[in-house]
């Protein structure tokens, strides 16, 4: 699955163009952490690399193969529950899975027990709070062991206590042994838990450099600007 | 105009047992429907919604019209389909209750397919990315969101009763209104008015009235009670 090498990913809706020439190597440790203004098509990359939208042009490279051959699971920014128990939303996601069914109820109740839902494991999902919510999509996703997770903005709209556990979880899952690769908007959060930075500006990566080297010398003048509050904020199209 | 009225309520209130026998098979009739056009018409829905295939739109657009479609064409169609020189003649089906059911169905699976189709379709938009990085087939993902949208279809389906229960031109020519065998509320009104015996004909409306008000309130509750419940 890893090395992960994307080479001129262009994305182009209606002749618009958001990302133009993205390129990037990811290797398969650790937490890449996607930075950005509004509308750099931080999420539209994560869509891409995660195949739920296809690219106008340019490659993704998984290990040389056009498909991973390791799990690939994605949290978005608004998770999708199901109107099912919190049980439910866990254990469906391993369905697609050759497990048994006492082994998808045995995984699925584990992962609950480590995000701490597991008294709510009956409770309707949708009638979880915030931070309960994603705490649940991070147990969906970590219940079916995968080799990379997306994140797209995973603490958005959260209060600092929720946040908390949310990063908790994340460290714990690359603990693991995945991949992480997240976007956030949050730099703190970026200087907690990113590995490596991957900034992206002008349908472009400007920057993929160590963390601590990003935070302390940008080197492209976007990144600056970005790290200085200066980069003009873009409503832009980001599905 | 009273008399009439309190003759109509002495009925209901007596229990007559002439108006509770066509209650009695309107119910069966219609809930037989409901159950088919529950059985087919919620998994053809759902499959719409989600599958992808040259010439879905129009078969959602022919799917659409057919909610609309004239009880009594249906009515004559499944009369021809059953009378004896036709494809199915030879069940000898026509004039019965089983005849009754098949043209409610006919009523009543567009009319669940069609608007189950529009339910899941928008839930799909939204579940779509999610199943498919999960790895959530097509036919894994109509079990899913039919169990999903389950509160939502009810109502479907109720809208669904409400069709067979109230249409009169299709079991009127297929059942032929023949007296303690395929009469039923919505042609016993027609010709009891036309008799003259309003009395029955009034009874039978408060009835029939009071079936779809009351599957309209346990639709509206039902909502509301799966929305405070569910989320």
């Amino acid at each position: 699955m890893f090395p992960l090498r994307v080479r001129g990913l262009r994305f182009e809706p209606n002749g618009r163009t958001v990302l133009s020439s993205v390129d990037l190597d990811l290797s398969g440790e650790g937490i890449s952490v996607i930075l950005g203004p509004n509308g750099a098509g931080k999420t539209l990359l994560l869509r891409l690399l995660a195949g739920l939208l296809p690219a106008d042009g340019g490659s993704i490279a998984w290990s040389g193969a056009a498909q991973p051959d390791g799990r690939l699971a994605m949290v978005f920014q608004q998770p999708m529950l199901l109107r099912m128990s919190v049980f439910t939303n866990v254990e469906f996601a391993l369905r697609p899975q050759a497990m048994s069914a006492a082994e998808r109820r045995a995984r699925s109740a584990e992962v609950l027990d480590r995000v701490g839902l597991a008294h709510r494991a009956r409770d309707c999902a949708r009638l979880l709070s915030g931070g309960e919510r994603q705490r649940l999509a991070l147990a969906r996703a970590w219940a079916m062991r995968p080799r990379l997770l997306l994140l797209d903005e995973p603490t958005a709209s959260l209060d600092p206590s929720a946040t908390e556990a949310v990063e908790r979880i994340i460290r714990e899952i690359r603990t693991e042994g995945a991949k992480v690769l997240m976007t956030t908007h949050n730099l703190g959060q970026a200087t907690r838990l990113a590995d490596d930075i991957i900034f992206l500006a002008d349908g472009r990566i400007q920057e993929h450099v160590a963390a601590p080297r990003f935070f302390a010398h940008p080197q492209s003048p976007a990144a600056r600007a970005f790290m200085q509050g200066e980069l003009p904020w873009r409503i832009a199209f980001e599905p | 105009m009273l008399g009439t009225l309190s003759d109509a309520l002495a009925l209901l209130a007596g229990f007559d047992h002439r108006l509770l026998e066509i209650v009695g098979l309107s119910l069966r009739v219609s809930l037989t429907a409901l159950a088919i056009g529950a059985v087919l018409g919620l998994p053809l829905g759902a499959w719409l919604a989600v599958a992808s295939f040259p010439g879905r739109g129009a078969l959602i657009v022919a799917l659409n019209a057919l909610m609309g479609l004239p009880s009594v064409v249906v009515g004559v169609l499944v009369y021809l389909a059953l009378s004896r020189s036709g494809p199915f003649g030879s069940y000898g089906l026509l004039f019965s209750p089983a005849a009754m059911i098949v043209a409610q169905s006919m009523l009543v699976v567009p009319l669940i397919a069609a608007v189950s189709r529009q339910i899941v379709e928008d839930a799909w938009k939204e579940y779509a990315p999610e199943f498919a990085v999960i790895g959530i087939g097509r036919p894994q993902a109509v079990a899913l969101l039919l169990a999903d949208c389950r509160f939502s279809l009810s109502v479907a389906t109720l809208a669904g009763l409400g069709r067979a229960m109230s249409e009169v031109g299709a079991v009127m020519i297929v059942g032929g209104n023949i007296d303690g065998y395929t009469r039923v509320m919505t042609t016993a009104i027609a010709l009891e008015t036309a008799k003259g015996d309003l009395a029955l004909s009034i009874a039978l409306g408060i009835v029939l009235m009071a079936v779809i008000l009351g599957l309209n309130v346990a639709a509206y509750h039902l909502r509301g009670w799966a929305t405070r419940r569910y989320g």
